[in-house]
């Protein structure tokens, strides 16, 4: 038996959802519904199993109805006709003790905005799940301060959510699911509101909990290397209805139509794949009224001959090289900012990295990877673009 | 055209409900008298220094100490005016209204802010509530409960009840959608999602309501005299109706003070509760 099984869902929003449900069944647009009745078709005949301890990925462009079928699988929106069958049993029109029973102990969920109670200290958030069954306090306490160390965030547990950047409050959101034991885990873009790096850090994350705790997830993302990391199985949405469902190898290889292949264009790893994916952390870096003993100390210390400078807001000033920055020391210069190389390669996080090889090929340096206001958010040494156009990701790590 | 007799109707309306509820008026008056009793034998059991000591360490408790020294001076200035049981009476009749718009205002917006169709059939009457020009309610309330402090308790209710419930309805929608669907999403049931996110994140908005309450009902005082309301809203009116400026303006005064007072402790009751 399936973990989950879905059959022909439809969910429609407006004031009499039932009434242009034949319509819908006959096979009436978006857009022609919508004149006709003022309905909108959220899920259009949605029907899929997801078996236990597999991570099935949903995809989409926005307003493909991924967040309304999610939001039906605990009836946070409520479906208007077909079934979710939950372990056997299904859960449209059950009861609403049955449907607390669910989100209860069957289900738990992580919010693209995290959704924490901010008024509410973080082992609180995480214990909010069994508050409400009414456990006990010191044992709810308990499995949160567990549920958090299993995370990483051992010692925030009286922290306040304000307090901790976006990456641990996920954190803090992923370990309110995981409190209530659920086997079942839906993420509506969990990770989407996270830095690149970050969000690379929480996806490796994922993976490894998911190794040990083998939950059945249902995870929605806009972004296909997203999803290529950690599904398993991937469902394509397009208005509503699911246009494919398969291995990201039979999808890469058979795609159902047009509207598929357009996002494995995406595929051609080498146009798509970002240069926030094989960016690393800008772990070495001077700060330009750093001297020039600290320079030479940490490009010592991570071996490497030249290192980026940025200011007090991380702003890149440039970089310096170990050579320059030797001959100041024997000159006994002890500002560095006569040495600083201006002319160094920038790019967007965003930047496909095949745009980089020119500049890799013909570049001493690191590029610098910097946003908008020209912060440095991370550095791509040229073996990581070779290796990212050969599809190895993680060669960094 | 012929006039539309709206107020012939409203006229009728109010017999009918005379004739058909008196009963319940009289429940409802003697429920006022009571609760004006409680706060009155309370507010005047001990001597006014005692009590100006108690207020003024409540104003330095909740707000800063600038409120509480401003808190102890101006009642001591009202003290020294002899006006002391006077604003004794008028802050009975400000607390008992206040506590009934509550009371009953908490809930109500509490139904507006989960239920839309309450919402729409609950803005214009509270429109028509607020904007309508406060006398107009002590006609109907004089009829209902004769003159005195009950008429003038309910005339201040209706006037003073509108901001808790719109803010009360409004703190609540304003809390976050996704965080709304976290707390269902983990088996609340709709009781949990009020008791421990809804309200809790509606507190700081809440209170802004109550302030707003305080601060209407407050306004009535003097307008409630005219009903024998009594209080410093008397001292006020006898300075206009008697030529006696120098009185009037010594209750004039008063009621500033008061709510300069009540003011400032339930707005700094707002701001400690948002930390
Ligand atoms: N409350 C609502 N009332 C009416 N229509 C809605 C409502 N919420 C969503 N829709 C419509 O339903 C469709 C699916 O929306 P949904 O939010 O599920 O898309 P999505 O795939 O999650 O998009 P995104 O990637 O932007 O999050 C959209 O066309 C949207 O306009
Ligand atoms: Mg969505």
């Amino acid at each position: 038996m399936s973990k989950v099984s879905v059959k022909n869902l439809y969910m429609i929003y407006g004031n009499h959802p039932k009434k242009p449900l034949a319509l819908v069944k006959e096979g009436i647009s978006k857009e022609e519904l919508l004149e006709k009745t003022g309905h909108g078709i959220g899920v259009n005949n949605v029907s899929f199993e997801v078996e236990e301890g597999e991570t099935f990925v949903v995809m989409g462009l926005s307003g493909s109805g991924k967040s309304t079928l999610i939001r039906c699988l605990n009836r946070l929106i409520e479906p208007t006709a077909g079934e979710i069958l939950i372990d056997g049993q299904n859960i449209v029109g059950c009861s609403k003790e049955t449907l607390l029973e669910i989100r209860r102990k069957k289900v738990a969920m992580v919010f693209q905005h995290f959704a924490l109670f901010p008024h509410r200290n973080i082992w609180n958030n995480v214990a909010y799940g069994l508050e409400v069954q009414n456990m006990p306090l010191e044992d709810r306490r308990d499995k949160a301060f567990e549920s958090l160390e299993a995370v990483g965030l051992k010692g925030y547990e009286e922290s306040m959510p304000t307090q901790l950047s976006g990456g641990m409050q996920q954190r803090v959101g992923l370990a309110r699911a995981l409190a209530t034991d659920a086997d079942i885990l839906l993420m509506d873009e969990a990770f989407s509101a996270l830095d690149p790096l970050i969000r690379k850090e929480m996806q490796d994350e994922l993976l490894t909990l998911q190794a040990n705790m083998k939950k059945t997830i249902i995870f929605i993302t806009h972004d296909l290397d997203e999803a290529l990391k950690i599904g398993d199985r991937i469902a394509i949405m397009k208005d509503g209805v699911v246009v494919q469902i398969g291995t990201p190898e039979e999808i890469l290889n058979k795609p159902a139509d047009a509207y598929v292949k357009e996002f494995l264009q995406d595929v051609n790893r080498v146009k798509v794949v970002a240069a926030s994916s094989i960016m690393k952390k800008p772990d070495a870096i001077v700060s330009s009224k750093d001297g020039t003993r600290v320079a030479v100390r940490k490009m010592k210390e991570s071996g490497i001959s030249s290192i980026f400078v940025v200011d007090k807001d991380r702003r890149l000033q440039g970089i310096i090289t170990i050579d320059d920055a030797l001959e100041l020391l024997k000159q006994e210069i002890h500002s560095i900012e006569s040495i600083i190389i201006d002319e160094v390669h920038r790019t967007s996080p965003e930047t496909p990295i095949i745009d980089l090889l020119p500049t890799a090929i013909n570049t001493k340096y690191p590029i610098a990877v910097t946003s908008e206001d020209n912060r440095l958010i991370g550095i791509i040494v040229r073996v990581s673009v070779l290796a990212g156009i050969l599809g190895e990701e993680d060669s960094d790590e | 055209m012929n006039k539309i007799p709206i107020g012939d109707y409203f006229e009728m309306f109010i017999d009918w409900l005379m004739d058909n509820f008196e009963p319940v008026f009289e429940g409802i008056k003697s429920g006022i008298l009571w609760v004006i009793g409680g706060f009155e034998t309370a507010l005047l059991s001990v001597p006014s220094l005692v009590m100006i000591a108690i207020i003024s360490l409540i104003a330095w408790k909740v707000a800063k100490r600038r409120v509480a020294i401003f808190t102890l001076l101006g009642l001591l200035l009202i003290d020294n005016l002899n006006l002391w049981d006077k604003t004794m009476e008028s802050l009975a009749l400000v607390f008992t209204a206040t506590v009934i718009a509550l009371v009953i205002g908490i809930p109500m917006g509490i139904w507006m802010a989960r239920k839309d169709g309450v919402d729409r059939t609950m803005r214009p009457i509270l429109d028509f509530m607020q904007t309508m020009p406060a006398f107009v309610y002590l006609i109907p309330a004089v009829i209902f409960f004769d003159l005195g402090k009950v008429p003038g308790a309910f005339s201040t209710i209706i006037f003073a009840m509108p901001p808790v419930v719109r803010l009360t309805n409004l703190g609540i929608r304003q809390v976050p959608k996704e965080v709304v669907e976290a707390s269902k999403s983990f088996g609340s049931t709709s009781k949990q999602l009020l008791l421990k996110v809804q309200l809790p994140l509606a507190t700081p908005t809440i209170l802004a309501g109550v302030n707003q309450t305080i601060m209407l009902a407050l306004s009535m005082v003097v307008i409630s005299a005219m009903i024998g309301a009594r209080g410093l809203g008397e001292e006020v009116l006898k300075g206009v109706t008697q030529m006696q400026i120098g009185k009037g303006f010594e209750g004039g005064v008063a009621v500033v003070i008061l709510a300069m007072i009540l003011d400032r402790i339930t707005q700094a009751l707002g701001t400690s509760s948002t930390k």
